[in-house]
């Protein structure tokens, strides 16, 4: 009993999803709904990070190997 | 439980768009740029070879793909050929800030409700209909790159031709 009650529950909390249409995109497409909102803060970060780490790479973006930062 | 919940995502992945070959589905939206309540019918246009473009500001391939379709339709306009844009923005602000950003002359229609994107099943944004003179649909161009204007303008001059 206690058990159905619990699936009956989660099937209740599941009528609440819905699938964001193309054209239904426009507040995901906001710059402050981006895992990363500014590039090039971004990438200062991850500078700044394999500077300070003495370590490069991981960051998903091109660099390290010169020696020179 | 768990094939109930596969089951729950795949139930809306079901409704495909329209494909090349059938009859595009009526339209009949107000314009865009009008401020009045002037409504445009994809009917109207019977007899010309159409480019109906779903677009929105938030769509940074739109962005690229209008520049392009005035200048096709600039050059293939006198020979029967028309674009009509239909914006899908939620804020009308917005779609009118890009069109003062990149002016187009082409009739845009607006639709807030989402009814015709839904009945066209568009996959994704911005999606592009080659319609021919006749109302079938004969290409369906889904997102926008600089180089698709080639291979499509290719596309528009061989229903032209016809």
């Amino acid at each position: 009993m206690k058990q159905l009650a619990i699936y009956l529950f989660v099937l209740l909390c599941l009528s609440g999803c819905e699938t964001v249409q193309p054209w239904e995109r426009g507040t995901l497409a906001k710059r402050e709904m981006q895992w990363q909102p500014d590039p090039m803060e971004t990438s200062l970060q991850a500078q700044v990070n394999s500077s300070k780490e003495a370590s490069s790479g991981g960051q998903g973006a091109a660099g390290g190997g010169c020696g020179c930062n | 439980m768990l094939l109930c919940l596969l089951g729950l995502l795949a139930l809306p992945a079901g409704a495909a768009g329209v494909q090349a070959g059938q009859a595009a589905p009526p339209l009949s939206l107000p314009l865009l740029s009008a401020g009045s309540p002037a409504v445009f019918t994809l009917a109207s246009l019977q007899g010309k070879v159409v480019y109906l473009d779903f677009w929105a500001s938030w769509c940074g391939p739109c962005r690229v793909s209008f520049p392009q379709l005035e200048q096709l339709r600039r050059e293939l306009g006198p020979r029967g050929f028309e674009v009509l844009a239909v914006n899908v923005d939620e804020v009308e602000a917005d779609a009118l800030r890009f069109l003062q950003e990149v002016p187009v002359t082409y009739p845009v229609v607006r639709d807030a409700t989402g009814e015709t994107p839904r009945s066209y099943g568009i996959p994704g944004m911005p999606t592009g209909f080659l319609i021919d003179r006749s109302g079938v649909i004969r290409l369906v161009h889904q997102g926008y790159r600089k180089s698709d204007g080639a291979a499509l303008r290719a596309s528009i001059m061989e229903v032209l031709g016809e």
